[in-house]
């Protein structure tokens, strides 16, 4: 179990991470979501021991990491946002090294290397060097020198920037089968839909400080609807979409060009009566479908604010 | 001491892996040092290098003026080359010759003259390149005592000389202005050279005789030199690329000690950094690791160097040959901790390899690396022992060509080590270890 308790990290008069708290459970996923300069990472850096917070503290299993050599570290894994590896040398040198940081050597070290390049399925290229490496395949290899000494909690720091959709799916499968070996992740990204696909619960962050701490399911409840009607109309000159909010459980409506959106909070209730009124008053469509709000709304909902252009 | 030896293996490694960069890190300082060796004396043998090009002009075509020339000649240190006086002073304008002599018409006779008389000095004018100060002076040693030998022998001895005496001796009974005294010490001076030269004539005459009569014609040098080159043993020469190695190797080592700081400054903004501080490492470890495979690194270079240079130019460790791989091991060390040092220092890689290059050619300078310290003014010698280069080419230096025991590498690796406890006490206390600094 980890927990993070009131930390601040301030850079002269900007506070960076400001009185941040939560909790990660054993075996959860947890997604550190916020965009670019929220703080994400200096929160990760204080909670791997790269840096020093001003206040707070963070336990490992109760402990906190009180030196550089202190034994609690070997129960964390970093995957740093840059790449950490070395392009002059081979995938299986690299692992060696990283491997020996934390005193593995031998059959022991050899074992643990071919579990890692197995899992992320590297092990035909393991000795290639790096440097011929695609950036996916680094990237996963950068996700396995993080894997080798078996740490319980991994610190996912944005893995997947910069790397094909293939490869980021090849990521996600590795995170996947580590999540189902009962890791511990913590994940940053400014990516909704990695955060919708693998984690349980959210951490949004912005400007330092967290804004909502919940499980997916629950942040969609802090959205005024929870679902989206969106139906192309044949003909939408002149169509007036406010007029649908007198309608029982309609709580929003947009038109944009011919797409009609209207917000409702019980999909199975409302959508019958929202087709109907459309049919009634002599506006036809062709095509009716539904969609849920992703976190990007919720982070609108919350900030005001688009998480991508913040 | 897995994780020890894994930070050390990984170095070596990237060091190793970049062959062309090993390459170049080792041919640059070999064929720098392969120069230097040469202009700065070499092996026996290319003493030749070393003679001065000079240009005589003899608008005199005197006894006097072609026994100077001859003189010169003889010089070991001048390669005397006959000119036009245009020709000459063309020559030494473009460099092609360092300086040349004019010896004007009638110079044979006055300077007999002015030997005895208060005649006025002929004048020989010396054209010089103004960029070889030190060979002038060189030159117009050679050429006093040359012209002292040739005119007085003549004056003794040769034929013109004879005329001269003759001359004299008018000239002294002519001359009213001439104090009595003067004119009595002056007649017996001339009329004894007047006697010696007939008396060396009748000599003459006999067989055998003339060797003697040369030998006493003329003044010479009251003395003579005896050169012995004082290196490690006799007949062992000195070799002038083993200082040249020695300091080509500390200046390179010196810039790969700077290029392991820099490498760390730039790892410091990387994912890897962060990588190391998220491992169980401590401090020591990281630092003391970086220390050993920077020595190693500086090690195998000069292990290189010299063995090129052993193989090549026959340079030997003909000193003690523990006291040799001592001072290296210190100048190694020393070298990986001012690399760290400039590390702890450092902001940025970019704005550290500025004022860090400086502070190095300045230490490869002054160390005596690129020339001697003995060409160093004496105070500038003295300001030097605070210079930890000027102890490695010291060291390096007593242990290869000069040929000394052991004892003499023990102040240089002492001093060594001093400096390399030094920078490294300020690398551990000033590195910023957290990323945060």
């Amino acid at each position: 179990m980890l927990e993070v308790k009131g930390v601040t990290k301030s850079y002269g008069p900007l506070v960076a991470v400001n009185d941040v708290s939560f909790r990660v459970d054993d075996g959860e996923t947890i997604g550190l979501l916020g965009p670019n300069g929220a703080g994400k990472t200096t929160t990760v850096s204080i909670i791997a021991g790269l840096l020093s917070s001003d206040s707070g503290e963070v336990l490992i299993e109760g402990k906190q990491v009180k030196s550089d050599t202190d034994p609690v570290k070997l129960k964390i894994g970093l995957v740093p946002q840059d790449m950490a590896l070395y392009d002059q040398l081979t995938a299986r040198d690299n692992l060696i090294f990283f491997a020996a940081l934390y005193s593995l050597a031998g059959a022991k070290a050899k074992q643990a290397i071919d579990d890692v390049l197995n899992l992320v399925e590297l092990s035909d290229r393991a000795g290639h060097k790096v440097g011929t490496f695609s950036g996916g395949m680094k990237r996963r290899l950068n996700l396995a020198a993080a894997l080798l000494h078996d740490p319980q909690i991994l610190l996912l720091d944005e893995p997947t920037v910069g790397v094909d959709p293939q490869s980021r799916n090849a990521i996600f499968e590795n995170l996947e089968a580590l999540k189902k070996r009962g890791k511990t992740l913590i994940y940053t990204t400014h990516y909704m839909e990695e955060a919708e696909r693998l984690c349980d619960r959210i951490v949004i962050i912005d400007h330092g400080k967290v804004i909502a701490n919940d499980t997916l399911q629950a942040l969609h409840q802090l959205l005024p609807v929870t679902n989206i009607i969106a139906v192309e109309l044949d003909l939408a000159d002149g169509f007036k979409p406010e007029q649908m909010l007198t309608l029982p459980g309609v709580k929003s409506a947009e038109l944009k060009q011919s797409t009609l959106r209207v917000g409702v909070h019980d999909l199975s209730r409302d959508a019958p009566g929202v087709l109907r009124w459309l049919a009634e008053n002599g506006h036809s469509f062709h095509h009716v479908s539904s969609e849920q709000p992703d976190l990007e709304t919720v982070f609108l909902t919350l900030t005001g604010r688009s998480l991508r252009d913040s | 001491m897995i994780p020890f030896l894994a930070l050390v293996r990984k170095d070596l490694l990237l060091f190793f892996g970049d062959r062309k960069a090993v390459v170049v890190g080792i041919l640059v300082p070999i064929v720098l040092a392969s120069f230097f060796g040469y202009l700065f004396g070499g092996q026996k043998g290319n003493a030749e290098m070393s003679k001065v090009p000079l240009l005589v002009v003899d608008q005199d075509g005197s006894d006097i003026s072609r026994g100077l020339i001859t003189q010169l000649a003889n010089e070991k240190n001048l390669s005397v080359k006959p000119s036009t006086l245009d020709a000459a002073r063309e020559a030494v304008r473009k460099g092609q010759a360092t300086a040349a002599i004019v010896i004007p018409k009638d110079f044979g006779r006055d300077a007999g003259r002015a030997l005895f008389t208060a005649a006025s000095k002929p004048k020989l004018d010396v054209l010089y390149d103004p960029s070889h100060n030190v060979e002038l002076g060189m030159v117009k040693g050679i050429l006093a005592g040359a012209v002292m030998q040739t005119v007085s022998k003549e004056m003794f001895s040769g034929s013109s000389g004879r005329e001269m005496v003759n001359d004299g001796l008018a000239y002294v009974e002519s001359d009213s202005q001439l104090p009595s005294e003067d004119r009595k010490a002056l007649r017996d001076l001339l009329g004894g050279v007047k006697e010696l030269n007939e008396r060396q004539d009748a000599q003459r005459a006999g067989a055998g005789a003339s060797r003697q009569a040369e030998a006493t014609g003329g003044l010479t040098m009251p003395y003579e030199t005896r050169e012995e080159a004082i290196t490690s043993g006799q007949n062992v020469e000195y070799n002038g690329y083993a200082h040249a190695f020695a300091g080509m190797g500390v200046q390179f080592i010196l810039f790969m000690g700077l290029d392991v700081g820099i490498a760390l400054l730039t790892l410091r903004q990387t994912g890897l950094w962060q990588r190391l501080r998220a491992a169980p490492l401590s401090r020591t470890m990281l630092l003391g690791s970086r220390t050993v495979s920077a020595s190693l690194m500086a090690g195998f270079i000069l292990a290189v160097l010299f063995s090129f240079a052993r193989v090549v130019f026959g340079v030997r460790i003909l000193g003690s040959f523990a006291g040799f791989v001592g001072v290296c091991a210190a100048f190694s060390l020393m070298t990986a901790a001012f690399g760290l040092m400039v590390a702890a220092l450092g902001e940025t890689p970019e704005a550290t390899r500025g004022y860090s290059i400086m502070a190095t050619l300045f230490m490869v300078m002054l160390g005596g690396a690129w020339v001697p310290t003995f060409i160093f003014p004496a105070w500038l010698q003295k300001l030097t022992v605070v210079i930890p280069t000027r102890w490695a080419m010291d060291g390096l230096d007593s242990m290869t060509w000069r040929g000394l025991g052991f004892s003499s590498a023990l102040m240089p690796i002492v001093i060594l080590l001093f400096f390399a406890l030094l920078f490294g006490g300020v690398a551990v206390t000033r590195f910023r270890w957290r990323v945060d600094g």
